[in-house]
């Protein structure tokens, strides 16, 4: 199968991903899409690691793995603070900081 | 012991960090203790390191400590140079700063200060030994500033008050111009010859031009000129008398003021072969010495008559430099350092009797009161005077010798000089111990000889004022001339008195004359006639008033000096500092402020808008790259 097909798969999720962070306010559908873009460029990893039969690609996929599900973590905890305080996660009222 | 010689720095120093560190958890009598005994320790190596000196035959040791400053083709060791000079002044600095440090535990007993005294005493020794004992300019450099250091310290000792505040200031300031002239001298030294070392420097002396010598000993008498107090450096000194008393005897007779004759006899060669530098030297010290020796004259500060005595006799040893003789100078050095150590630690004895009062105006009749003190500073009177057998007469002479035979004219002004010592010395010791009680009746009542700690030194130093001309006597009375064989292996060209003896007789004769002259005159003057000083100064006399004001020359320097200076920098700070440099300074403050308060803006917090921008931005950045 062409390397085609997976790049433009790869740049349709990057690109679905990518709009649902900035249309969203939702702050649970913007870390989806977050994930949604990660996923994007790993499968653009694994792809071309398999087309040049190279395993460096793969690792770095492990990591970005790794990684994700540290930010996950972090966000999430983040943001379940930040509903118990104001009962939300509607990204437009965080901007109570500006204040 | 020479091996050892490094411990005689070392016990000062010590004795400063202990003072300095647990000073205040320390008793007097431990703080006092250990900063005399550190000194006395000192003082025991270097007189068994003398007497070996004495009995080698090598007379020149390099003790070399360790590398200290290794660069390119400059290579300075610390190391000491212990030599006939440095070992007779080692003898001078530990001996009488013993003295001085004993005599302090006794007068400083009730100041509150008393361990940062110490810690101080201890230091301004270290330094000084430090100065005498380096076998390079530079060790001597580090010296010079230290001592500069500690008598700023010192002079400011009483830093509650004002005016002794600016008086320790005006001693650095002035130290400082000086300096800067020592400070080109080495720097100049080290140019001409590629070292810095005494050997180096002095074995090839004679290679450069005498245009490089000449500005070479110029530039370190400037030096020196700061630190002994010469014309026209010398106004620090009559006010570095607001310092405790001690302070002043160590300043006037072991340390600080003799490291400019030191400086100058170490470095000998160069005055040797340039004609010009010795003879600047011989002029500016006879000059200090007359101009110094008129405002004694009609001084009223018992403290302050005493420092324009060391003045003016600081002008007879650069007199003494300057016509070559050398170790007369030195010799000189030695007997001013018993006299006046004595003078001025009797002159403490007696402030301290009349309980912190220093106007002789309001002394007078304290003979019998204090005996000791009385009769210690009488014999330092007369040692001072010239009045043989005792000690200042012989050191005196040989200077005056030395200089009839160089020239006739700065004879007959060293001899005017010596006279006018006689006369205000012998005007401060009848009006301090003859005639009637002046002062208060409180004062009278609490008149008291001092404790012992204070009059056993006056009594050594005495006794060593009284015998000390037994070191040089004149060479006609078949007698070695132990000064100057003692010096004669660092002293390149050799001076030797062409004089013969029927003149020499004369001269002696004349000075004795003189001498006795001068003081039954302020005898009659102030004890038959029992003239007192005026009290206010519009009584005076228009001479007497120039002299009484010291002829003007701190105003007149604040005039020509001082004043423009003032005025050049209040111009500066209003137009350059003001304007040019906080306008650049503030100018950049508000311009960011500026821009910031712009920028602010874009912050609104809102997320979406972030993230987009940020999305936008990732685009441009990636279309900038593939149109590139």
């Amino acid at each position: 199968m062409s390397i085609n097909y997976y790049i433009l798969l790869s740049a349709v999720l990057f690109i679905i991903g990518a709009v649902g962070v900035m249309a969203r306010r939702n702050s649970i559908i913007i870390f989806m899409c977050i994930e949604l873009m990660l996923n994007a460029v790993n499968l653009m990893l694994v792809s071309f690691s398999t087309l040049h039969n190279d395993a460096k690609g793969q690792v770095f996929v492990f990591f970005i793995m790794a990684v994700a599900a540290a930010e996950v973590a972090v966000g999430l905890a983040i943001l379940s603070m930040i509903y118990r305080n104001i009962k939300n996660i509607d990204t437009d009222l965080l901007s109570n900081l500006k204040n | 012991m020479i091996k050892l010689i490094a411990l005689v720095p070392l016990f000062p120093l010590i004795g400063f960090l202990i003072n300095g560190f647990f000073g205040k958890k320390l008793s007097k009598g431990l703080s006092g203790g250990i900063a005399s005994v550190s000194v006395l320790a000192s003082f025991i190596v270097a007189v068994l390191a003398f007497l070996e000196l004495e009995h080698s035959t090598n007379k020149s040791h390099v003790v070399e400590l360790f590398s200290w400053i290794s660069a390119d083709t400059l290579n300075i060791p610390f190391e000491f140079l212990y030599d006939p000079l440095s070992a007779w002044f080692l003898l001078i600095i530990t001996g009488i700063g013993f003295l001085i440090h004993i005599y302090s535990t006794g007068y400083m007993h009730d100041d509150a200060g008393f361990s940062r005294f110490f810690t101080y005493l201890n230091l301004f020794v270290f330094f000084m030994l430090l100065l005498v004992m380096g076998n390079n300019y530079l060790i001597v450099f580090v010296g010079w500033e230290g001592v500069g250091l500690c008598s700023y310290l010192l002079i400011g000792f009483w830093f509650k008050n004002q005016a002794y505040n600016d008086a320790a200031r005006k001693a650095f300031v002035m130290n400082r111009i000086g300096d800067l002239g020592f400070l080109l001298g080495i720097i100049l030294i080290f140019v001409s010859y590629g070292s810095i070392s005494y050997g180096d420097v002095f074995s090839r002396a004679g290679v450069s031009s005498n245009a490089v010598v000449t500005a070479i000993a110029l530039l370190l008498f400037i030096g020196a000129m700061g630190k002994s107090a010469q014309i026209p450096l010398y106004t620090w000194l009559p006010d570095a008398m607001a310092g405790p008393t001690p302070v002043s005897a160590l300043i006037h007779a072991a340390t600080m003021v003799t490291a400019g004759i030191y400086m100058i006899v170490r470095s000998n060669v160069f005055y040797s072969i340039s004609e010009v530098a010795s003879e600047t030297v011989a002029i500016v010290g006879v000059v200090t010495a007359i101009f110094a020796a008129t405002i004694g004259l009609l001084q009223n500060d018992i403290k302050k008559i005493l420092a324009y005595s060391t003045v003016s006799q600081l002008g007879l040893m650069f007199l003494g430099l300057g016509v070559g003789a050398f170790s007369s100078s030195v010799f000189h050095v030695t007997t001013h350092a018993f006299f006046k150590a004595l003078l001025f630690l009797g002159a403490g004895s007696v402030i301290h009797a009349m309980g912190g009062e220093q106007d002789i105006r309001k002394m007078g009749g304290l003979k019998g009161k204090i005996k000791i003190t009385y009769i210690t500073m009488l014999l330092g009177t007369i040692a001072i005077s010239g009045i043989p057998p005792f000690s200042g007469f012989f050191s005196k002479d040989e200077i005056l010798a030395h200089t009839y035979e160089h020239s006739k004219l700065l004879w007959v002004l060293g001899m005017i000089a010596s006279m006018l010592t006689a006369f205000y010395m012998f005007r401060m010791l009848f009006l301090t111990f003859f005639g009637k009680f002046r002062g208060t009746h409180e004062q009278e009542h609490h008149l008291h000889e001092s404790p012992s700690s204070m009059t056993i030194p006056l009594m050594v130093l005495a006794a060593f004022s009284v015998l000390g001309g037994a070191l040089g006597l004149p060479e006609f009375w078949h007698m070695p001339n132990w000064m100057s064989e003692h010096l004669s292996p660092i002293i390149l060209h050799k001076n030797p008195s062409a004089l013969d003896h029927t003149t020499e007789w004369t001269l002696m004769g004349l000075a004795i004359v003189a001498a006795g002259v001068v003081i039954y005159f302020a005898h009659a003057m102030f004890i038959t006639n029992g003239v007192l000083p005026l009290e206010s100064e519009e009584k005076m006399k228009p001479w007497q008033k120039l002299i009484y004001n010291k002829y003007y020359v701190d105003e007149f320097y604040d005039a020509v000096i001082r004043k423009p200076l003032d005025l050049i920098s209040t111009a500066f700070y209003k137009f350059l500092d003001l304007q040019v440099i906080d306008g650049l300074v503030n100018g950049v403050g508000s311009m960011v402020k500026g821009i910031g308060s712009v920028v602010r803006l874009l912050q609104s917090g809102n997320i979406g808008f972030y993230i987009v921008s940020m999305v936008l931005g990732v685009i441009l950045i990636l279309l900038f790259t593939f149109i590139i």
